[in-house]
C-alpha cells in the first residue's frame, strides 16, 4: 500500500511542474496561471473585473479603456491576415467590445537575428494599413533584437486606449435570463485557417481568417441600440469558451442553437478532417453580443448593413434556471454542456 | 446535410419503437473513440430510450496503449538527435513519466505529424537526426504506417525507425467477451471496417450469439445502428448487418490488409485495462527489424502498471461507468488527467467530463450504473 | 477511432493524388487505393486514401435501413 501511495505521489509530482504550450490556450490552464500567480500578486479592482480591456477611472468622472495583448502566431503570414493586422485587430478589438473608442496603440517588436528586413517591412505595412482602417495610430513604440534561437521571426505585442463617449457600461453584471446571444458571422475560420497553414501547409484550403478591426461596426451598432448588455470578442476558446464562461460568471443557464450558429462549409470540412469542435476555435474578426430579446431585431438590422456582419445570427438565448451552465441544443434535436476548452486545440486522425 | 434533420427523426422514431417494445434494459457497446465522441456531441446519449444504454469499448487507441509504451516513447523523445513524430492524439497521454507535451517543455523535439510518410520525408530531409514515429492505431490506421515502413525501406533511410503499438479489434472484442462483460450486441466501427471488412465480425456474430451492426459516424447513424439492434434483440437474432455500405465491403480493403501482412506480424500485446491479450497487436517483421524502434533502441519489456485507484481499463470494459470511479472529475480532469480515457479527447472519461452536465440534480441525460 | 472524411480526387499522379474536401484541397497518397481515379469519391484517414465510396454520404444508410425494413415487411 506504502508503495501504492509512493508511486501515485511521484506520479502526480512529477506532472504540471513546467509551463507547457496548453498554458498559452487561452483555456482551463490559462486560467488556472491567472488565478494562482497572476491575481494573487497584483489583484486589484480593474484588473479583477477581467474583461477585455481594464476600465480604469481617471481624475473625476472620465474613464479609460486599457488593453496589452502578445502576438506570436506561427506562420507569420497566413491566409487572410498576418501577423501585423492580428496585432492591430486584436487589440482595437478588446477596446472597442468594452464599449470603448480606440485611441492610440503602442507597439513592441521583438525580432530574432537574421530576420528578413523585407518581411518586417511586410509586417509593418499591413499594421498601417490596418490602423489606417480602424482609425487609429500607432503613438509609441519599442524594438529588441533577440539571439536567432531565441525567438522565432518576430512577437509583437500592442497596448491600447480607449476612450468612452457613452454613459452605459457594458458588463457581464447587466446580462439577464431573456438576453438573447448574437454573433456577426460564420465562426471558427481564424483558428483553423492558422492551424492549417502552421500544421498542414500541404492543405490548399479556400478559408481565410476573418482577422479585422471591429471598432467601427461596434460604434455605429452602439449608436443604433445603445442598451446592449454585454460583448465579448470570442478569440482563444472560440464560442465555446466564451459562452461557457459567461455562464458560470452570470451564474445563469445558456443554451445555443447548433443550426443557428453559422460557419462557412470549407471551415466545417476542415474542422472535421482535423477532429475539432469549430466551437473550440479561435476567431479574429467576431464579436459576441448580448442584448435584450426587445432589441434583437434592432441589433441585427444594425448588424447585417454591415460588411463584416452580413451573416449576423441569434445563436442562443440566457435562460432560467440558474445552473451557470451553457448547454448546445444539435442538429439532432438533443442537448449536451458546451465546456471551456483545456489548452491549445490539436489536429487528430483517430 | 440538409435532410438530416428528417433522417435522424425517423432513426430516432425507430429507436424509441423497438426500445418501447423490447420492454427491458438493453445494453449495447460500441469501439470506436469516434463514436464515442459523437454519441456525446450529437446529443444523442440525451435522447436515448432509458431502456438503452451505448457503453463506450476499447475503441480509442490513445485508451488502450499501455502506459509502458508511453513511457518508453518519453523516454525516446528525450535522447539526443531524436526527432519524435506522432500523431496529435498521442501528446498528452500520460504515462508514470509524464506526457510527450511535458517532454517537449524539457527539450524534446516532438512533432505533430498528419500523415506516416510525413514522418519519412522529415528522416529523409534531415540525415543527421533519427526520426521516430509513434505507430498507433487500429486496422485502418496500420496500413499507413505499414507503406511508411516500405517507403522508409525504398529510401534506404538510416534514420528512421518506428515505435509501434498498433492494436487489432477483434482479438480484442473476444478478450471482452470471454470476460465478465455483460451486453447485448455491438455499435461495429465503420472505419476500422474499411480495412477488415464485414465479414471480419461474423465470428462474433456465430461464436457468441451477439449482433453486430457496422455504421458510420454521425449522431443520426448510430441512433439508426441502435434502432436495428434493438430491433434484432427484439426478434431474438443475431446478425451482421452493415449500414455503411458506401465504404465497407464484406472483404474489406484487401490490398491494405496485404500491406499489413506483409510488414507485420500479429503479436500478443498488452491493452490498458484488458492485460497481455493473444494475437491483438502488430510487431514488425524480422525482415524490416532496422525500422524496428524497440530493436534500434534496445527497449526492455515496458512496466505497465498503472496508475492507483484508475479504473479506466474498466470504463473500457464496459464494467463500470466513469462517474463509478472516485478520480474521475475529482483528481482526474482533463486538465490533470490520471487515466488515458481522460486525456484522450475521443476517451470516455473526457467525452462524459465535457458533454455531460454536472453538480446538477436533474440532469438531461440519466446516468446509470453500467453493473 | 480513426476520423476519416469523404473527399473527392482532383488531381492524380502515379501514388499520390490532390483530393478536394468541400474547398479544403490535401495531398493524398494512394498507396491503399491504388485503382482510384480522377473523380472518385475516396475516404481519407491520417494522409491515406482507404477507400473508395460508393454512392454518396448519408443517404446510403437510410437506403440500407428502408431495404432492411421492407424485408422484414414482406417475411412477417
Amino acid at each position: 500500500m506504502t508503495r501504492q501511495l509512493d508511486f501515485q505521489q511521484t506520479f502526480l509530482r512529477n506532472r504540471r511542474t513546467h509551463i507547457s504550450m496548453a498554458h498559452g490556450g487561452g483555456g482551463q490552464l490559462t486560467d488556472d496561471l491567472v488565478q494562482s500567480v497572476f491575481l494573487p500578486r497584483f489583484g486589484n479592482e480593474a484588473l479583477n473585473d477581467l474583461l477585455d480591456s481594464a476600465v480604469v477611472p481617471l481624475n473625476g468622472a472620465s474613464r479609460m479603456a486599457m488593453t496589452i495583448d502578445g502576438y506570436v502566431v506561427q506562420p507569420l503570414k497566413f491566409p487572410g491576415g498576418d501577423i501585423g493586422r492580428l496585432a492591430v485587430s486584436g487589440t482595437v478589438n478588446d477596446l472597442a467590445v468594452t464599449g470603448a473608442r480606440p485611441q492610440a496603440i503602442a507597439l513592441g517588436l521583438i525580432l530574432a537575428e537574421g530576420l528578413d528586413q523585407d518581411v518586417l517591412e511586410d509586417v509593418m505595412d499591413s499594421i498601417a494599413a490596418t490602423t489606417a482602417e480602424a482609425g487609429v495610430q500607432v503613438v509609441t513604440g519599442d524594438t529588441k533584437v533577440v539571439g536567432r534561437n531565441q525567438a522565432d521571426g518576430m512577437y509583437i505585442t500592442t497596448a491600447g486606449i480607449g476612450t468612452f463617449v457613452r454613459k452605459s457600461r457594458l458588463h457581464p453584471d447587466r446580462i439577464e435570463p431573456g438576453d438573447v446571444i448574437i454573433v456577426n458571422g460564420p465562426i471558427a475560420d481564424h483558428g483553423l485557417a492558422v492551424m492549417l497553414a502552421r500544421e498542414m501547409p500541404q492543405v490548399k484550403s479556400a478559408l481565410r481568417s476573418d482577422v479585422a478591426p471591429l471598432n467601427n461596426m461596434i460604434q455605429r451598432l452602439l449608436a443604433a441600440v445603445p442598451d446592449i448588455s454585454f460583448m465579448r470578442d470570442p478569440t482563444r476558446g472560440g464560442i465555446a469558451g466564451l459562452c461557457a464562461d459567461l455562464a458560470a460568471r452570470t451564474g445563469w443557464h445558456i443554451r445555443l442553437d447548433e443550426t443557428r450558429i453559422p460557419i462557412r462549409p470549407e471551415t466545417h470540412h476542415a474542422a472535421e478532417m482535423l477532429g475539432l469542435d469549430p466551437l473550440d476555435v479561435a476567431n479574429e474578426g467576431k464579436v459576441v453580443i448580448v442584448a435584450r430579446a426587445s432589441d434583437a431585431d434592432n441589433v441585427l438590422n444594425a448588424l447585417r448593413n454591415e460588411p463584416l456582419a452580413a451573416d449576423a445570427q441569434i445563436i442562443g438565448q440566457v435562460e432560467q434556471p440558474a445552473d451557470g451552465l451553457c448547454e448546445l441544443v444539435t442538429k439532432m434535436g438533443g442537448r449536451r454542456v458546451i465546456h471551456k476548452p483545456y489548452g491549445e486545440q490539436l489536429p487528430r486522425i483517430c | 446535410m440538409t435532410g438530416q434533420a428528417i433522417d435522424s427523426r425517423e432513426s430516432l422514431s425507430r429507436l424509441n419503437d423497438a426500445a418501447r417494445r423490447l420492454q427491458r434494459e438493453v445494453r449495447y457497446m460500441e469501439v470506436c473513440g469516434t463514436h464515442t465522441v459523437n454519441a456525446f456531441r450529437s446529443g444523442l446519449h440525451s435522447l436515448m430510450p432509458p431502456n438503452v444504454t451505448l457503453l463506450s469499448g476499447p475503441g480509442c487507441p490513445v485508451c488502450v496503449t499501455s502506459q509502458g509504451d508511453i513511457d518508453q516513447l518519453i523516454e525516446l523523445s528525450l535522447q539526443s538527435g531524436v526527432i519524435m513524430c506522432t500523431y496529435g492524439d498521442m501528446i498528452r497521454v500520460t504515462g508514470q513519466r509524464g506526457s510527450l507535451e511535458e517532454a517537449r517543455a524539457l527539450g524534446a523535439d516532438v512533432r505533430i505529424v498528419y500523415s506516416a510518410l510525413d514522418a519519412v520525408r522529415l528522416a529523409a530531409a534531415e540525415p543527421r537526426r533519427q526520426v521516430i514515429f509513434a505507430g498507433v492505431g487500429f486496422e485502418t490506421t496500420a496500413p499507413a504506417t505499414a507503406v511508411a515502413i516500405l517507403e522508409a525501406d525504398r529510401l534506404a533511410l538510416m534514420n528512421f525507425t518506428v515505435f509501434v503499438s498498433h492494436k487489432l479489434i477483434i482479438p480484442a472484442m473476444q478478450a471482452l467477451l470471454k470476460s465478465e462483460v455483460n451486453i447485448d450486441g455491438f455499435v461495429c466501427p465503420g472505419h476500422v471496417s474499411v480495412v477488415i471488412g464485414s465479414d471480419a465480425f461474423r465470428p462474433i456474430v456465430e461464436q457468441y450469439w451477439l449482433s453486430c451492426v457496422i455504421t458510420g459516424f454521425e449522431g443520426p447513424q448510430i441512433a439508426a445502428a441502435l434502432a436495428r439492434l434493438c430491433e434484432l434483440t427484439l426478434s431474438g437474432q443475431a446478425a451482421l448487418e452493415n449500414l455503411y455500405p458506401q465504404a465497407v465491403t464484406s472483404t474489406g480493403n484487401q490490398h491494405a490488409w496485404k500491406l499489413i501482412e506483409q510488414v507485420f506480424t500479429p503479436a500478443n500485446v498488452h491493452w490498458r485495462g484488458l492485460s497481455e491479450l493473444p494475437g491483438s497487436g502488430l510487431e514488425i517483421r524480422g525482415r524490416y527489424a532496422r525500422f524496428n524502434a524497440r530493436v534500434r533502441y534496445e527497449l526492455a519489456a515496458a512496466d505497465n502498471r498503472e496508475p492507483p485507484g484508475c479504473r479506466c481499463g474498466e470504463v473500457i470494459t464496459g464494467r463500470c461507468t466513469p462517474a463509478d470511479c472516485k478520480l474521475f472529475g475529482t483528481v482526474c480532469t482533463p486538465i490533470q488527467p490520471i487515466g488515458p480515457c481522460m486525456v484522450s479527447s475521443e476517451g470516455t472519461c473526457q467525452a462524459w467530463f465535457k458533454y455531460r452536465p454536472r453538480n446538477r440534480a436533474q440532469s438531461p441525460t440519466p446516468i446509470r450504473s453500467a453493473v | 477511432m480513426c476520423l476519416a472524411v469523404p473527399a473527392q480526387l482532383i488531381k492524380r499522379d502515379s501514388d499520390t493524388a490532390v483530393a478536394d474536401l468541400h474547398g479544403n484541397r490535401v495531398e493524398i497518397s494512394l498507396a491503399l487505393v491504388p485503382e482510384a481515379q480522377l473523380g472518385d469519391w475516396v475516404l481519407v484517414h491520417a494522409g491515406f486514401a482507404i477507400q473508395k465510396l460508393q454512392g454518396d454520404d448519408l443517404s446510403e444508410t437510410w437506403a440500407v435501413l428502408e431495404d432492411l425494413r421492407s424485408a422484414e415487411e414482406g417475411a412477417s
